[in-house]
This record gives C-alpha cells, structure tokens and sequence, in this order.
C-alpha cells in the first residue's frame, strides 16, 4: 500500500463531498434546509453522464449537470420557500424524486460505455513540493483544482462581502433584512439553486472523474447523506468542510485499497483472507459521520454556535418572530 | 406555523385578482382527502409525462399496474403481501414523526429486525424442532427487539448530544445493510451463496395456502400471518396515539415542545421511548417479511426500500394508522405491478412525485384561494 497514492485519490474523492458540501452552505446560510442532496448528485450524475455520451463532450456534461440539479432544487425552494411546507419532509421529498428520475432517465445508460472524461494534469512546480505535492498537486483531475479555488472564494464571499452578508442576514434574521430591502425569498430561490448546481457538479464530479459510469444508486452511494452531515460537523464553514471532505475521501480510499494486499503491517491482511470482514470496512464512513456529527454537535453547544437561526423555518412577512 | 400571517395578495390577472388567504377555521372533514386525492392525480399526470419521456406509453404502464395488482384474487393476494412490510414501516414512521422525530431509519430497523428473526434460526437460539407456538413468538420478540436497538441508538444520540436524528438514523440503515451482508457472506452462507439456509417450517408464518386442503379456493395464495400482525399494531398505536396518556404527551410534543417543557414533560425519555417503539414496528416489519415470505436471510429482498416508502405512506395518510392500512395496499400494488413496468425505475419515480405533490397540496389546507373581481374588495 503506497499511502500517497490513497492520500491522492482520497483528494479526488474528497472533491465531490466537497461540491456538495460547500452547496449545502449556501443553502443553509440562506435559511433553507435542502436533505435533497442525494436526489440532486443523481440528477447531476446521471445528466452529466449522459450528455457527455450523447455530445462527446464532458463540458457539456458538467454544464447540463449543473443546469438539470440547479433546475429540480427549485421544486424545493418553491414548496418550502413560497408554499412554506416543511422543508425536512420537502427535502425527503426531493431526494426521492431525484432518485427516482434518474433512475428512470437513465435506464440503460450502466451499459452504455466509455466516455470521454475531463482532462486530469500536474501543475508544475507545485507537484514538485516534497509530500504535498504529488498528494494535491499531481495528475489530479482539473475539477479537483477547481475545488481548491472554490474553498477561499467561497469564505471570502461569505464572510468577506456584501452579497455573503444579505445571505447571512436572509438566514440569521429575515425580516430584519426585509426591512432593509433585501428581497428575502428571492435570495432564498437563488441559494437554493447554487445549493442544487453545486450538488450537480458534486454528482458530475463522481460520473465524469473519480468513478466514471452510471451504476444507478450506487453512484452516490450515500455520499449526499454524508455532505450534509459534514455541514454541520463544519459549522457552515467552506474551510472546514474543506477539511472534513478530503479526510472523508482519504477514508474511503483506504477502505478500497485496504483489502488488496496480502500482507498489511507485517501480518496477514485480514481482509484479504476474509473477505467478508471488509463489510465491517464498509461501515466506517457512515459510523464515522455519526461521530462527526458528534463532535460538532457538542462543540457547537460549548462555543455557543449554532446553525442560521432562521434556518428550516419559513419566512412569512408581517408575521412577528424571526 | 403560519395560521397567524396577514392576508397575502397575488399578482392581477385581468380584470379579476388572486388572492390568499390563511384558513382561520377549520377545514371541513372531507376536504383534505379530496386535496390528497387530487394531489395524487397531479402526480400520476407529471409521472406520465415523465414515462413518455423516457420512452415509455404512461397509459399503458397505469393500466398495467391496475391489472397486475388487483386484477384476479391471486394478484390481490400478492398486493397484500407487498402490503404487510409497507404497513409496518409506516406505522413505525408514523410514531415517530408524530413527535416531529425525523426516523428515516426505517429500512435499517426493518433489516435489523429481519436479522433478530434468523438469528433466533440461524444462531440458533431455539433448536429447530421447536413448535411453532414457541418459535414464532421468539422471532416475533427477537426482531422488535432488534428494531428497538437501531431505533435507541440515534434516540439516545439525539436527547444526549443533539445529533440531528435524519443523518444518524440515514446512516444506520447502510450500516445494517453492511450487518446482514457479513453475516450472510461469511458465516451463516449456504455454500458459499449469498444468502444464508432456509428456515424450516415450523420456523413460517401461516399462509392462506397452508388452508388449501379444507378451503380450495385459498390454493396458491401467499398471504401470510404477518398482514394480521400488521392490522394489529395498527390497532394498538391508535389506542396509543389517540387514548392514551403517553399518545397525548408524544402529540403535544410534536406539536409545541415548549409548551410540553412548561408541563413538566421529559421530552429526552420521549425521545428514546418514541424511537424505540418507532424502531421495533420496523423490526416487527422485518421479522414479519422474513418468516412469511422469504424464508431466508438474503439482502435484496430484504433492503428493498420499504423503509422509504413507509415515510411516503405515513405522510399520505396524514400519520392515522387507520389510514395507512388503506394506503398501505395502494403502494404494496404500485411496487408489485412495478416490477414488471419498464424503465424500471418508475414506481420510485412516482412515489417521489407523489410524495412532493402531496407537500404541496398542504397549502391548500393551510390557505384558501379566493378570485375576487378587481376593486371589490370582499
């Protein structure tokens, strides 16, 4: 086992929690919870891989991507933004129709080959950096740097400008920020939506880069579950979803390559002769998020942080409270 | 929620104006079943739009549900059995989201339940030549016990530490998944199959055919004892919700924690006792799916989302377990005619739609909509 390969693929891996987490922030900064996460990567997986096959042009892909997940998160901001429902069982909602469309949409398309898939590159000098540079710097796909300059970006926009402080403001104290002419549900509408692209192009990162194909459910494989888990453990920060994405990929490399070979530490590989102990394997990202969860929480009390505080609640003019 | 909001007006059309109002009083009785309804008629008419995009002929496909679900008493038998485990599961569901309890763990308790069952066969627990009248009960105990276990976990997360029970119970159910497959690759596999040996008999719930000797006309029907199972805890949870004190405390809860708080409810013991009560209705689901159908530890029929549907179910009938009896037998047809129904993954498709249909139509009962002509006002 070569621990810079799996650390490098971990950073590839990590990307697409990474989109999708990073999404689920704007989302909710904005005040409004999508659990549609999962039904969103699908729709993204699934229409960037089939665009890519159909145009032959992975580009294409990441766009319709983007477009198709950004499109079907609107049916999330229109119930529970407009029509005010609940946003937990509108967001269940959404990932069942999400799965289900793909899946139907994409019938056929598990068996439909090779595509060309998106450039992968070494940056020069950077990939020369003793240890970090062949883990982040080194044949990575080019949607793995795209994720590294969205982790600044991202903060910046949010802490740093006054677009990112009308977002803090629609989901911390809406009518405070109507009163001030921010059109509250309009921005909600539009973080929604960035919420929904960045969850396609988390789903176009996994059909189109790290695990091409279309292996219907499986695609996501619960990574979408896990993205809104880590925004919680990350404390609606870009930084330390960041952090959180790329040791979650790394984990889930390690489960792969950890059953390889025959001999690991000097002792026969367990997993190896056993194969079925890797399904204790298989468990550990989902375990894990549940102590993320954990962590988070408990800190989250101690240093007295907490989610948006208008965050799952519908914002309803004239009506007094948040 | 948002009773209290002042009048809203929509946009002019013409010379008349839409105009929303919240309700103030309530509903008649038979209006939110008529919204229900046409809610689901939305869903199917985006559902066959959905089908002809995809290649398909939506009336074709509906017709074919109908008919290979409640066509003949053989198919109907059929829709029952796909019934009993999306009974269970919602009613597991309904509990709990009765408390505002977001258990999405339902598949995980279902499986987790299923496992409890075949280790009372498989461990064994009991010797295989028990009878029936010891070892049906023991499966029964062993599975909602089971089911209780994957619901405390993320009940005992939440009222310790807050953590959100939506991810923690989501990511119990691929853990259980994981569970079972260990088991049934590595030490309970039949020869190396996936799966693990068949139950013996005694180890069966009753089925209709069992009777077929004394009463013909019951030949080839499998429905099993888990449907009465099924109708039974339906009956109980009503008792539960709707006449006891306990139900009382779970419903104030859900619906103003703060006042609850105010009245000296514990809502933390609320929350473990709900979600393991919620845990074993679906680890009763599972042993009930187990021991009447499959008759062996096996992942895919096993995993196969009844978990999920059960929150469709359970939001649809408005959390009455009365209800879910009805609705239950309507999605048990969807998913048996389903199997059949190319692209395949149509029935998931039109459960999601349906589902976001019926969120959407709860405005209705919330709002009424009023055309008024512009400039009089009332």
């Amino acid at each position: 086992m070569d621990f810079i390969i799996i650390l490098q693929a971990g950073v590839a891996t990590g990307t697409v929690l990474l989109f999708a987490t990073i999404g689920e922030i704007f989302s909710e900064r904005a005040g409004v919870l999508n659990l549609g996460v999962e039904g969103m990567m699908l729709i993204g997986a699934m229409s960037a891989f089939s665009t890519t096959i159909a145009t032959g042009n992975p580009w294409l892909g990441v766009l319709a991507a983007m477009f198709f997940a950004g499109l079907i998160s609107q049916v999330h901001a229109f119930i529970t933004i407009t029509l005010q429902a609940d946003q937990v069982v509108s967001g269940l909602a959404l990932t069942f129709l999400g799965t289900g469309i793909s899946l139907v949409l994409g019938e056929g398309l598990s068996k439909a080959g090779t595509v060309s898939l998106l450039p992968n590159f070494s940056i020069p000098l950077l990939s020369q950096i003793p240890l970090l540079g062949p883990i982040f710097f080194a044949r990575q796909s080019i949607l793995v740097y795209i994720g590294y300059l969205m982790i600044p970006l991202a903060w910046y926009y949010i802490n740093r400008t006054r677009p990112g402080l009308h977002l803090r403001a629609v989901g911390e104290y809406p009518s405070a920020a109507d009163a001030l002419g921010i059109n509250v549900f309009r921005m909600r509408y539009a973080y929604v939506f960035v919420g929904g692209t960045l969850a396609g192009l988390a789903g176009a990162t996994i059909s189109l880069a790290v695990a091409p194909g279309w292996f219907s459910e499986l695609t996501t494989a619960g990574q979408g579950w896990i993205a809104i888990g880590l925004v919680i453990f990350a404390q609606w920060d870009p930084v330390r979803a960041a952090v959180g994405s790329y040791a979650f990929g790394a984990l889930r490399r390690l489960i792969l390559d950890i059953q390889g070979p025959t001999v690991l530490f000097g002792m026969a590989n367990p997993f190896y002769y056993n194969p079925y102990w890797g399904f204790f394997l298989q468990m550990l990202p989902y375990a894990f998020t549940v102590i993320v969860l954990v962590i988070g929480s408990r800190e989250a009390i101690r240093k007295r942080l907490g989610a948006p505080a208008a965050l799952g609640t519908p914002y309803v003019r004239g009506e007094r409270g948040l | 929620m948002t009773e209290t909001s002042s009048p809203q007006t929509g946009p002019r059309t013409g010379s008349f104006r839409i105009k929303l109002e919240p309700r103030l009083e309530e509903p008649p009785r038979w209006y939110p079943l008529v919204v229900s309804l046409a809610a689901i008629l939305v869903a199917l008419f985006f559902g066959g739009i959905l089908i002809a995009f995809a290649g398909g002929d939506p009336f074709r496909s509906y017709a074919h549900i109908a008919r290979a679900s409640f066509g003949n008493i053989g198919v109907l038998s059929d829709t029952l059995v796909k019934a009993t485990p999306i009974l269970m599961t919602s009613l597991a569901c309904s509990i709990a989201f009765r408390m505002k309890l977001w258990n999405i763990g339902a598949e995980g308790q279902f499986i987790m339940g299923a496992f409890g069952a075949s280790a009372v066969v498989l461990a064994p627990i009991v010797p295989a030549d028990t009878s029936p009248w010891i070892f049906i009960p023991v499966m029964i105990v062993a599975g909602m016990l089971m089911g209780a276990l994957w619901g405390w976990i993320p009940g005992i997360l939440k009222a310790r530490f807050n953590v959100n029970e939506i991810i923690s119970t989501l990511m119990l159910n691929y853990i259980s998944i994981s569970w079972i497959n260990f088991w049934i690759f590595g030490v309970w596999s039949e020869g190396g199959f996936q799966m693990s040996p068949r139950f013996p008999d005694n180890a069966w719930l009753p089925r209709l055919l069992d009777y077929a000797d004394s009463i013909p006309i019951l030949r080839g029907l499998t429905t099993h004892a888990g449907l009465l199972l099924g109708i039974a805890a339906a009956f109980v949870l009503w008792l539960l919700i709707y006449r006891s004190r306990w139900g009382y405390e779970i419903r104030l809860i859900g619906d103003n924690p703060n006042a609850a708080r105010y009245a000296g409810i514990n809502i933390s013991r609320n929350t473990i006792l709900v979600m393991m009560v919620s845990g074993a209705l679906a680890g009763l689901g599972g042993m009930s799916e187990i021991t009447g159908v499959v008759h062996r530890l096996q992942t895919s029929p096993i995993a196969a989302g009844y978990g999920f549907t059960g929150i469709i179910v359970a939001w649809l009938s408005k959390l009455h377990p009365g209800v879910i009896i009805v609705v239950s037998v309507l999605f048990g047809a969807l998913i048996l005619a389903g199997r059949e129904i190319q692209p395949s993954g149509v029935p998931k498709m039109i459960q999601g739609i349906i589902l976001v249909c019926l969120i959407a139509s709860d405005f209705l009962l919330r709002y009424r909509i009023r055309i008024v002509r512009a400039g009089s006002e009332e």
